[in-house]
């Protein structure tokens, strides 16, 4: 059953950036875009078994530290070998000055 | 250990992931994350600036090689062009096949296309091979880029320094790659939605040289093999020194970089034709700093590294005794002291890797 999980504040991530969020066994990652957006991902990069959180945001791209494989970070769509499997992504909102997202 | 088995397809590779050598979690000295950021911004204005002296030197030189043909006079002209093609270009193979050498990735995928072409290596293939290194650097079994095997084969790393046989094998699997398609120990690393490509850049590499070596039968004069093929044998001397020192004589089967990498300090015409790569740690720890920016992440972290080599010689003074001692104990490698402010190595986990016998390094 989705669930909506308080994963941090607005301002715990600096534009341009992202960070880890665990949670019920799972990581993810948070994303503030240069629009002042928020967006939410699997937290490991799909290609192996890195933690993105250490990655470069660059405009809607996250870059894994590992490979530098990139994937847009909206919709998760592999953007740069070596990745090729697209990113799950989450819906996320904003309440409050807090970042919501919706997990499974 | 008993006898490695470096190939992609043996036991010790399924040993490595059955202990969880493969894919591992590795070591990394801690960095604030506002630092980790600044290094990691990319920019196009230094690679396009090295770009061009680079393509302009290389220009330059092939055509004053050409113009004194075949007089003696040209040679120095040869061995400078050979160099830029046979060594320089694979520091840009290897930096812009990470994409970090420039900010625009158009520019990373052109100078990385021309620059495999150099190396004679297929762009498909190698892209693949150089992430895998970079999981599973030095696991036997698993890293295919290992360039010095234990035991060492000293007559083989001495023809390569004159590229003979990485030559040799390259246009074995080029034209393997042209003909019967994707070696099944490619298949091992490269995913299936690659496979025709590289069998589409074989082909594309064949053709030129084919058309080379026509030209050159043509002509009757080997100069167009002296500007496309021959330099990646006469230049090579450069990227061999260099890339022997990356981790020659240092552990194997380990999960930290400081264990088996190796930075050495460099002269600037070897860093500019190395692109920086002579801060190998680093790299390895952190392959997303650019390699305009590891001078700066050197001093960021050079508290938690042993002590580089202050030399090219210095370095191969360090590694040549190690890789002959390898000759009769091939568990032998040099384990470097860390200074008091770096963080222990993880001796356990390490020695129960390696069973292995370490000397610190004088």
């Amino acid at each position: 059953m989705p669930q909506w999980i308080d994963a941090c504040a607005t301002d715990d991530i600096d534009e341009e950036d992202l960070i880890r969020f665990d949670h019920a066994g799972a990581t993810y990652a948070i994303y503030h875009s240069p629009e002042g957006d928020f967006f939410a991902t699997s937290g490991m990069c799909t290609h192996e078994a890195v933690h993105l959180c250490d990655g470069l945001v660059m405009g809607h791209l996250i870059e894994c530290p590992k490979h530098n494989g990139q994937f847009d970070y909206r919709t998760g769509e592999a953007k740069r070998a070596p990745v090729c499997v697209n990113l799950k992504t989450f819906p996320v909102k904003v309440e409050a000055g807090r970042v919501l997202i919706e997990v499974p | 250990m008993g006898k490695r088995d470096y190939s992609m397809l043996g036991p010790d590779g399924a040993r490595a992931v059955e202990i969880g050598l493969a894919a591992a979690e590795w070591y990394h000295t801690e960095v604030p994350r506002k630092q980790m950021k600044e290094l990691m911004q990319r920019s196009d204005s230094p690679a396009i600036r090295d770009s061009v002296i680079l393509f302009g030197c290389m220009i330059l030189f092939a055509g004053l090689g050409i113009y004194l043909w075949p007089s003696w006079w040209s040679a120095p002209f040869w061995l400078a062009y050979g160099v830029l093609y046979g060594s320089a270009m694979d520091s840009r193979w290897h930096e812009c096949s990470h994409g970090t050498a420039f900010k625009t990735p158009w520019m990373n995928n052109l100078v990385y296309e021309i620059a495999s072409f150099c190396m004679m290596r297929n762009s498909a293939t190698w892209r693949w091979s150089h992430a895998r290194h970079h999981t599973d650097t030095y696991i036997v079994g698993r890293d295919p880029e290992i360039a010095v095997m234990r035991p060492p084969e000293f007559f083989r790393l001495i023809a390569n320094f004159f590229g003979v046989f990485d030559s040799i094998a390259a246009m074995q699997r080029m034209v393997y790659n042209t003909f019967l398609g994707v070696h099944p120990e490619e298949k091992t690393f490269v995913p299936q939605s690659e496979w025709p490509k590289v069998v589409r850049v074989a082909r594309i590499s064949f053709v030129i040289y084919a058309a080379t070596i026509a030209l050159a039968v043509w002509m009757q004069s080997i100069l167009p093999l002296m500007v496309i093929g021959l330099p990646r044998l006469y230049g090579a001397w450069h990227h061999v020194m260099t890339g022997l020192l990356q981790h020659g004589g240092l552990a194997d089967n380990v999960i930290d970089h400081r264990l088996n990498s190796r930075t050495v300090y460099m002269n600037p015409i070897s860093r500019f034709i190395y692109w920086n790569m002579n801060y190998h740690v680093e790299h390895h720890m952190f392959p997303m700093v650019p390699y305009h920016a590891l001078p700066k992440l050197h001093e960021a972290i050079k508290h938690d590294l042993p002590a580089p080599n202050r030399s090219i010689a210095e370095g191969f003074a360090e590694m040549w005794p190690a890789l002959k001692r390898q000759l009769k104990y091939e568990d032998y490698f040099l384990k470097r002291d860390l200074p008091t402010t770096a963080k222990p190595y993880r001796e356990d986990f390490h020695a129960a890797a390696l069973g292995a016998v370490a000397t610190p390094a004088e």
